[in-house]
């Protein structure tokens, strides 16, 4: 009865380069983002916004906005039924502005209409009365006791305090110095968008782009006064989200409008709206010490940082765990005191973005570290080498690193990587600083190389409850084994969808895997952040298809007459000991569907001691190691990164392709930051809402990248993976930085490098500190 | 808002005497960018694209004709040679779609301070070619075209036919700083005309005054410096000061793109550099 005929193995498993399932529609054009979203007789909303960054609101008349024809609704905060809040961490927001408007661009009223054009300028004939009031927009003031108060108990949103070791450190080298870090935005490419449909049952079905849709079911509830089977949420295409998605943006307004029209409502914001329409990276003022050996051995470190969280909370709780936790770098310290503030002014909100709180921070410790080898006399890879964590050493919370954290092997591995030839001695002007504007043909022209090494979180810290639901079914569907995946797991781009294929492929040795769409129909995935949902709901998936599995396996033994001992999943096929075919999978299965639901957390992490700072915050770390080459015009303060190569510790590497993809993507966005992204404001007002004066690096100011993936697997965590997502963005940048300093020799306090401040025609915003060494 | 297509340049210039609230498009990468922000929402648009002439150029007594709806990837490969200077400003144009779309012609419409094409039209001595239905074709030396920010000499009823530029006689450079290497608008720009035929030098200034403008003393300066007669090594320090001429003559503001002061350094840095590669160009050639 048994044949011994081998399976062919199931193909697309983890560790295969499978190809994506959205990739070839998104590159034909034909993937529908959420902006392509539409509704036979669906009408527009669109969001009239503060032009002041804090001022009362007397009185708001919509009077006449109602009477342009083709308005159906024209609502204001008096027609929120619910409670007029919303936030991630804390309902401090309002849905649609009261009393105040706290930050430029916060929203006021809303409109639907026949067309957006038709509500745009209804939106311009709503008269609000204003009185202007005096705005915090410097966070530096912010705990002053005469500084404006933006709400009621304060302006501080969290002080974490840090202290390990000796309190009065001494050291015979000591470094310090001050950084400012710009406000970068996450400028995914698909803008705000969503699709409210108001239901029979008088709640509403809401598809929405966004990184979780569980977090914001609860926000629109709370807004809408229902419970959270009447609002049900559709993930829908999602054009990148970078942490920006983390916030409601449209949700509960076109909820709003569905159910006071009745109708169908789409918004999607424009690219200028979309700067105000999302919360953007915390600028951040450090001061950083740092105490060493003669021979560059680290003692002791101080730091302050300061956020700017703007004018509502957000995540600002959370980046600032993060900033201060982790803020020191992946080094040893026998002593340490960091203070790490988060505080409200009215500028733009900040919350989440890829690197939390990370970002910032290692921009001043790299910076350091590259002082601290020049104070010792030691090279930049040399002091990080000397210095670098190591499994089983504790970090500045005193958790032990329980699994690889091989931080001197990537400096290493990036130190030994061929370095790029000299430009030649007539370089093709793309190659040069300035490029085809023909700035420089070599004049001025200076190499500089510098290294960076970072790390990272995985997933939720201190203490929260992070978890992910998975539902898999195998059943036959035209003969064959079909697996249906179902989470409520975001695909923001990154590949979540093609890794759920891949372990469900793996686990349950079948070629066909349905991915569903994410919904709020199963249980929460938790978010599309923090390098985590590979890690999570792939935990989540691999142990749903492992209870599928043994259920199937059963009904096998049951049917084949053998102990389920030995039996096996793959090619489709039940497997014996010996890896012979017993039966078809589909045969075993007939007409009955095996389902499973798991909903499944990693190691529990812990809060911190509030007065230390100390305790397992943590469930994994995540290091990566960047080394920049650049060309910088010296005269001209233009910049041409030459190389950008890496080396990241990625666990276990599911879909390679894609994670090399994402460690492009992140190395790129960190280069942005040092180089030209960020959110100008002044006095509370957003400068440059638009990719005209938003500069992201185009693929001329992107250099070739050497990647070296590296595949030390957790022993923790499901097939041994480390988030991958956010590491590139941290270390790239710093590495960056570092460069075009030791081309120029100058010491840039500051990210983005403006070519005013390698060329010294603007003052640096932090004046020179007199006790700098 | 009216759509008005006319397919011959007689009914263009009959439409925009007509309607003064029109606004004239040719590759539209600043008038769509206008509308679509709302900062503008004019009557109508005249599309000036059905209509041949625009998008030919011609030369004649060593002055090219050059359509004003000729887009900047034509002047890049088909004009190089004669208007070197107006070609590598064009290959600064944003990307390569913007480049097959926008004109020469939409750019000296639009007249802004940061217009890539004029600086090397200043430092050439173009002329504005413009006509009326009412009183024909007139012709404006582009140094007196730019009339104030994203403002020109344009009566209403006028159109642009075409800009006439001299085909290069010496070595011309434009050079173009923008905070990355693609796809930018500049923060400083400038542009260098070298006429050995007449011993004279052009300049042009972009995004350092309120109109694109010339450096006329610094030229008076050069070319009363230059060692035409020999050609002999450029004195650095005549490169130099040169430099400072050309940033003295600028204008230039704070803004989110850049600091008033360092459009002038990089001025300096940009005039000694063209100088220096545009005299040696001319060494060469002799």
């Amino acid at each position: 009865m048994t044949t011994t005929q081998a399976a062919a193995r199931t193909t697309g498993r983890i560790g295969d380069n499978a190809q994506r399932p959205d990739g070839t529609l998104k590159v034909t054009g034909e993937f529908a983002y959420a902006s392509d979203l539409w509704h036979d007789d669906m009408v527009w909303g669109v969001t009239l916004r503060s032009p002041h960054p804090h001022a009362r609101i007397r009185r708001i008349d919509v009077t006449e906005a109602l009477t342009v024809p083709g308005v159906s609704a024209v609502l204001t905060a008096d027609d929120v039924p619910g409670e007029n809040a919303f936030g991630l961490e804390h309902a401090d927001q309002p849905v649609l502005a009261g009393e105040f408007v706290r930050y430029e661009g916060e929203p006021v009223a809303l409109v639907a209409a026949d067309h957006p054009e038709t509500a745009r300028r209804a939106a311009g004939r709503i008269r609000v009365d204003y009185e202007v009031l005096p705005a915090l927009t410097d966070a530096r003031r912010a705990l002053d006791d005469d500084a404006p108060q933006v709400h009621p108990g304060g302006n501080l949103v969290r002080h974490l305090r840090l202290r390990r070791g000796d309190p009065a450190p001494t050291a015979p080298v000591v470094v310090s110095l001050d950084f400012e870090v710009g406000m970068q935005d996450q400028a995914f490419l698909g803008p705000e968008s969503g699709l409210a449909v108001p239901a029979e049952d008088g709640g509403v079905d809401l598809y929405v782009a966004t990184q979780w849709l569980h977090v914001d079911q609860r926000q629109v509830c709370l807004a809408l006064g229902m419970p959270p089977e009447k609002v049900r949420l559709t993930l829908a295409g999602v054009g990148g989200a970078f942490g920006g998605r983390e916030d409601l943006s449209v949700h509960v307004h076109a909820c709003l409008l569905a159910l006071r029209t009745g109708r169908p409502v789409k918004m999607s914001y424009g690219r200028e709206e979309s700067f105000y329409g999302h919360v953007h990276r915390h600028p951040a003022t450090m001061t950083y010490e740092f105490g060493a050996e003669r021979d560059g051995t680290l003692v002791y470190a101080r730091a302050h940082v300061l956020l700017d969280g703007g004018a509502y909370a957000s995540s600002t709780a959370a980046v600032v765990g993060n900033a201060g936790l982790l803020g020191l770098g992946p080094y040893r310290f026998p002593s340490v005191a960091v203070d790490a503030f988060g505080v409200f002014t009215h500028n733009p909100p900040c919350g989440a973005m890829r690197g939390f709180g990370c970002v910032q921070a290692a921009f001043a410790h790299e910076a350091l570290m590259d002082e601290l080898a020049a104070a010792v006399g030691v090279d930049p890879v040399e002091i990080r080498r000397r210095n670098g964590v190591q499994e089983g050493d504790r970090t500045i919370t005193g958790q032990v690193i329980d699994s690889a954290a091989p931080v001197a092997e990537l400096l290493q591995r990036v130190a030994d990587l061929p370095l790029p030839p000299p430009l030649p001695g007539h370089p093709d002007l793309r190659d040069l600083p300035g490029a085809v504007g023909n700035t420089t043909h070599g004049e001025g022209v200076r190499r500089g190389v510098g290294y960076s090494v970072t790390y990272k979180n995985v997933g939720f810290s201190e203490g929260f409850d992070d978890y992910s639901t998975a539902r898999v079914r195998l059943q036959v569907t035209g003969g064959e084994a079909v697996a249906t995946v179902h989470t409520a797991a975001a695909e923001v781009g990154q590949g979540l969808v093609t890794v759920q294929q891949q372990i469900a492929r793996t686990e349950l040795g079948v070629e066909r895997v349905v991915v569903v769409p994410a919904d709020t129909a199963v249980g929460s995935a938790g978010s599309t952040s923090a390098s985590r949902q590979t890690y999570v709901t792939g935990g989540a998936v691999k142990a749903a298809c492992e209870a599928v599995r043994t259920a199937v396996l059963q009904r096998a033994a049951v049917a084949l007459g053998r102990p389920v001992a030995g039996l096996a999943l793959d090619g489709d096929k039940v497997l014996g000991a010996g890896g012979e075919v017993l039966a078809g999978l589909a045969d075993v299965l007939g007409d009955d569907a095996v389902e499973e639901t798991v909903e499944w957390r990693h190691r529990p992490t812990h809060a911190v001691d509030p007065e230390t700072g100390q305790g397992d915050a943590h469930v994994q770390f995540a290091f990566s190691a960047h080394r920049a080459v650049v060309d910088v015009d010296v005269e001209l303060g233009l910049v041409k990164v030459v190389a950008l190569d890496t080396a990241q510790d990625v666990g276990k590497a599911i879909n390679p392709d894609a994670v090399v993809g994402q460690i492009h993507g992140g190395s790129a966005q960190g280069m942005g930051l040092a180089l030209m992204e960020e959110v100008v404001v002044t006095d509370g007002h957003v400068r440059n809402p638009s990719f005209t004066d938003y500069l992201l690096p185009t693929i001329l100011d992107v250099p070739p990248m050497q990647v070296q993936v590296l595949e030390y697997a957790d022993p923790h965590a499901p097939y041994g993976v480390r988030g991958v997502g956010e590491p590139p963005t941290i270390s790239s940048g710093p590495a960056v930085a570092a460069a075009v300093r030791a081309a120029c020799g100058k010491p840039l306090r500051r990210v983005p490098i403006r070519p005013e401040h390698v060329t010294g025609t603007q003052p640096t915003a932090i004046p020179p500190r007199s006790d700098r060494p | 808002m009216d759509f008005l297509q006319p397919s011959s340049w007689d009914d263009a210039l009959a439409v925009r005497a007509e309607r003064p609230d029109a606004l004239p498009i040719a590759g539209g990468t600043d008038v769509m960018v206008e509308l679509n922000f709302d900062r503008r929402r004019p009557g109508a648009l005249l599309d000036l694209t059905r209509i041949p002439e625009l998008r030919e150029w011609s030369v004649a007594d060593e002055v090219v004709r050059l359509g004003a709806g000729v887009p900047y990837a034509r002047v890049i490969t088909e004009l190089g040679n004669r208007l070197p200077g107006l070609a590598m400003a064009a290959r600064t144009v944003g990307s390569p779609q913007i480049r097959v779309r926008g004109t020469v012609g939409g750019n000296l419409g639009s007249a802004s301070p940061a217009g890539d094409a004029h600086p090397p039209l200043l430092a050439a001595g173009a002329e504005v070619e413009v006509a009326s239905a009412a009183r024909g074709t007139r012709r404006i030396p582009v140094a007196e075209f730019f009339t104030g920010v994203k403002r020109n000499a344009l009566e209403p009823d006028e159109l642009i036919a075409a800009v006439h530029v001299r085909t290069a006689r010496g070595p011309q450079q434009f050079c173009k700083v923008g905070t990355r290497n693609a796809m930018v608008i500049s923060v400083s720009a400038f542009a260098l005309a070298l006429h050995p035929d007449r011993q004279a030098v052009g300049t042009g200034i972009g995004s350092a005054a309120p109109t694109p403008r010339r450096a006329a003393e610094a030229e008076e300066f050069l070319a009363g410096e230059l060692d035409w007669a020999t050609r002999g090594p450029l004195p650095e320090g005549l490169a130099r000061a040169f430099g400072e001429r050309v940033a003295a003559a600028a204008a230039p503001i704070d803004d989110v793109r850049g600091t008033a002061a360092y459009r002038r350094h990089s001025l300096t840095v940009l005039a000694r550099r063209a100088v220096t590669w545009a005299w040696d160009d001319l060494r060469r050639a002799a």
